[in-house]
């Protein structure tokens, strides 16, 4: 351990083919010996379901536990757009290290360079797999994949299956995991809640789940635990997240010693549905692609009350397109966000409250027809009606910005282990290579890159090196884990108050918006850290969870994650106090250049913020230093 | 808006359930129809009542894990909408609203509109993938895929396994579905060398779940979110003769 982490084992030598020479390096496991392995996987988004399927084909025994009814309805599913990939397509001059670059520069250099390398590396692989899989993306009418353009790049590397990429990467993933289900390979369990890991002298070797109809808990012990439990944007309550995405899994192993990285990089997707009723649960995106056809504008006069079509050319404010000349319309989701969400405070926004900004699409609806601009987003256009009441075709789009996608979670190491030995985690729920902010289509690209490629080879070369015996069940370790679990379910339980989860939540969320969303600063902060601490015990005092522990309870389901959310908001608030820097997603108010762009401090801040849980005190920050070899940082400009 | 919610409620798949009628008083007509049911719950709770379950996740038409009948309709009255997608403001104001869960032999009831569609997964594990290993692919421009096709694949990819499909048919029969992920991988180069057994193992399972067979009433296609075409199921007959 140096600075209290592990160590990151980042590969040594030239960027360049680390990756490869790392692989190459690792050790391997005989196939008929992992046939004696078992290996836990947590979620079955595009990195549960391809680790699963990978791990499985190589021959281990993977048990795979899934919250839904069918690990179909992971949320990876809904990701629209894309999914990058580094092909070197002769015209725009797209490469691997342009990939990397535009990742490295996207996420405003807080991520690790070695990482991001090798992402760009592997992404080409990554689209190869999925044809193979029958994914049926665009094609060119020759029959070549076809590609569009996304936020932060300036060349055309986002391969796409209309608005639904997500949809179909993860059908993929999820038939080749269905078939190592009917081959015998993986036991598949569904509908379970993790609750807690179990470890056993210090290393993970299994969890306690409940069975979300029987009420039941059990224990399940394996050689590794792979988490692949996505992101925690619900934190905000209302979010594009499917409802219940939670932070459950990945904070009850930081409890159990994981180290949290960089927990308030938190993005705030600029182009969703905008909100309305109280009674309102989540917020929808409307995919980034949109932005390659849709003019981002503001009416000029702050108290316009004219329909959008009755305001002529030269009284709109393309706002993007001025303030960022040369990314326009397709300037980085942060950078969006903040202008659309600056100029609404102004009072300029239009719609219900003045909280939303318009998405026009009527140019490109004028220059190549209605027919074409279906065939491209039709799915969005009808999600847009059907939400909003009005017809996108007609008349543009009202859009806000919503939390979308965190790219904070566990910390890990280049192989993917977390700071507890033989625990790994995988794709949103990992820290990793999105620095401070995402780039638009490289979820899915890292989800699939870790769980296709990545840990099938670091997994085994964790196993091969250590040696174990089996954990039975009734093991002290898994009793204790069994013990406290039961523990938490029957205090709320019991709770005798009069106020349902949800209203909680919402105030939870309403917190978080406000003191830690676009734009933070340090009064915020601090104050935001009471308000979640008073609130938490409101919680704890008033809740009520109707019903019994043993059944269906979705309402106990609820309960026990806006508790772990309430732990995690916590830290979220604290770590964006600590960070006295603007950098990608995270804007601190106080650190501004005059034209009101972020102002990173590579001298103090140039580090991966890891927090360490301490029973009663206050969780304990250690950094890793952030070493740039390939790219030296600059300031993220995209004028 | 007032709105009326006369629900199915069953405490578990061994007791007899039976309708509940629930009001909504303030309800606005900008809600989906799950926060409806959320704000019934919400109701409910705090009356020290049990909340309704039923089966939600992504609330944007795209995980399929929710679906009901609504007034007899799978997925109520909207063409191309999956229940988490329909809005009050297609129901006028007072109106009273029937929800029923799917109802078919091989999806058991749980509790209240939950019911359990693992028979689903049982079909896909049947057959419906490429049998491919991960890094076994060649460059996947190696072998073109017309526009057309693609995209005609891609439009039965898009099923999202939601079981409306089988509710609406008086067989209860997964036909929609199945023809769905064939003609999906049927119709990709990729598809081809596993083309015929994946029909047959796909058919067969669909049998052995308990599912009914196709009497072509086209309900299925009338209910689908995705607006699959019933014109696969017949192509689905042809592909198990050759």
């Amino acid at each position: 351990m140096t600075n209290g982490l592990p160590d990151p084992k980042i590969p040594a030598g030239p960027l360049a083919d680390a990756w490869r020479r790392t692989r190459e390096g690792l050790p391997l496991i005989s196939p008929l010996r992992k046939g004696q392995m078992d290996v836990l996987v947590v979620g079955t988004g595009l990195a549960g379901a391809s680790a699963a399927a990978t791990l499985a084909q190589q021959g281990y025994r993977v048990t795979v536990l899934s919250f839904h009814d069918s690990p179909r309805r992971a949320h990876s599913v809904a990701a629209q757009g894309g999914i990058n990939a580094a092909r070197s397509v002769a015209v725009d001059g797209d490469s691997v290290s342009r990939l990397f670059a535009d990742t490295l520069k996207g996420g405003d250099f807080r991520a690790r360079e070695a990482g991001c390398q090798r992402l760009a590396e592997i992404s080409s692989d990554i689209i190869d797999q999925c044809v193979a899989q029958g994914v049926p993306f665009a094609r060119e009418y020759g029959g070549s994949l076809a590609t569009r353009s996304f936020g932060g790049a300036l060349v055309s590397r986002t391969f796409y299956a209309r608005g639904q990429t997500g949809q179909q990467l993860l059908y993929g993933a999820y038939q080749a995991l269905m078939r190592q289900v009917e081959l015998g390979r993986v036991q598949l369990l569904t509908r379970r809640d993790v609750l807690e890991l179990i470890t056993v002298d210090g290393v993970a070797r299994g969890v306690v789940a409940r069975h979300l109809l029987s009420g039941e808990l059990e224990v399940h012990t394996a050689r590794s635990v792979l988490l692949c439990t996505g992101g925690y944007s619900n934190v905000y309550f209302l979010s594009t997240n499917a409802l219940k995405s939670n932070t459950s899994a990945i904070w009850r192993a930081h409890r159990k010693g994981a180290l949290f990285a960089n927990p308030c990089f938190t993005q705030i997707h600029p182009t969703c549905i905008p909100s309305g009723d109280v009674f309102q649960s989540k917020l929808t995106l409307m995919s980034e692609s949109l932005r390659n056809d849709g003019r981002v504008w503001l009416p000029k006069n702050p108290r316009e009350t004219r329909q959008p079509d009755a305001i002529p050319e030269e009284e709109r404010d393309y706002f993007l397109e001025r303030m960022y000349p040369t990314y326009g319309n397709m300037t980085p989701r942060d950078v969006a966000s903040r202008r659309a969400r600056e100029l609404c405070n102004s009072g300029r926004g239009v719609g219900p409250g003045g909280r939303s900004v318009y998405l026009d699409l009527t140019d490109a609806i004028k220059a190549e027809g209605k027919g074409a601009i279906a065939a491209r987003y039709g799915n969005l256009m009808t999600m847009y009606e059907r939400i909003s009441g009005d017809d996108p075709y007609k008349k543009p789009m009202r859009i806000y910005p919503a939390p979308h996608y965190t790219m904070g979670g566990l910390w890990v190491d280049y192989h993917l282990m977390s700071s507890i030995p033989g625990l790994f985690v995988l794709g949103e729920a990992n820290y990793s290579e999105h620095g401070a902010n995402r780039l638009g289509a490289s979820a899915l690209m890292q989800g699939l890159a870790d769980g296709y490629f990545i840990a099938p080879s670091t997994v085994t070369a964790w196993l091969a090196g250590t040696p174990a015996q089996d954990v039975p069940t009734d093991h002290s370790a898994c009793r204790e884990a069994l013990e406290s679990t039961r523990r938490r379910i029957s205090q709320l339980i019991n709770s005798e108050g009069n106020t349902p989860v949800d209203s909680f939540h919402r105030q939870l969320g309403s917190v978080m918006i406000d003191r830690c969303g676009i734009s933070r600063h340090a009064d915020g902060l601090r104050e935001g850290l009471e308000q979640v601490k008073a609130l938490e015990q409101r919680f704890e005092a008033e809740v009520r969870v109707p019903g019994e522990a043993s059944g269906p309870n979705a309402e106990l389901e609820k309960a026990l994650r806006v508790k772990d959310f309430f732990g995690l908001a916590q830290l979220m608030l604290r770590d964006a106090l600590a960070r006295e820097e603007s950098c990608g997603a995270h804007f601190r108010e106080e650190h501004q250049s005059v034209d009101g762009e972020a102002r990173r401090d590579d001298l103090n801040f140039a580090h991966i913020a890891s927090w360490e849980h301490t029973s009663g005190g206050e969780p304990i920050c250690h950094s890793e230093p952030l070493q740039f070899t390939a790219l030296q940082p600059s300031t993220r400009s995209y004028k | 808006m007032k709105l009326t919610l006369r629900i199915w409620r069953q405490s578990s798949a061994d007791q007899p359930g039976g309708y509940q009628s629930h009001r909504l008083e303030h309800v606005s007509s900008d809600l989906s129809m799950l926060e409806a049911l959320d704000q019934l719950n919400e109701q409910l709770i705090s009356s020290g009542e049990r909340p309704v379950s039923f089966d939600h996740d992504c609330r944007e038409g795209i995980c399929g894990s929710c679906g009901f009948l609504v007034n007899g309709q799978a997925h109520g009255p909207r063409a191309a909408t999956s229940v988490c997608q329909l809005y009050l403001r297609e129901f006028s104001d007072g109106a009273e609203l029937t929800l029923d869960p799917w109802r078919a032999k091989a999806f058991p009831p749980i509790q209240d509109l939950m019911v359990d569609r693992a028979s689903f997964d049982r079909l896909v594990a049947a057959g419906g993938y490429c049998s491919t290993g991960t890094g076994q692919a060649p460059d996947g421009n190696a072998m073109p895929v017309g526009r057309e096709q693609a995209t005609s694949a891609f439009s039965t990819a898009t099923c999202i396994g939601c079981g409306a499909c089988v509710a609406s048919c008086r067989n209860a029969s997964a036909s929609l579905f199945v023809a769905a992920k064939l003609a999906h991988l049927g119709q990709l180069p990729q598809g081809q060398p596993e083309r015929a057994r994946r029909a047959d193992a796909m058919q067969r399972q669909m049998e052995a779940e308990g599912f009914g067979s196709c009497s072509s009433n086209l309900e299925c296609e009338a209910v689908c979110p995705q607006e699959i075409s019933a014109d696969w199921i017949s192509w689905m007959h042809r592909e198990r003769r050759s």
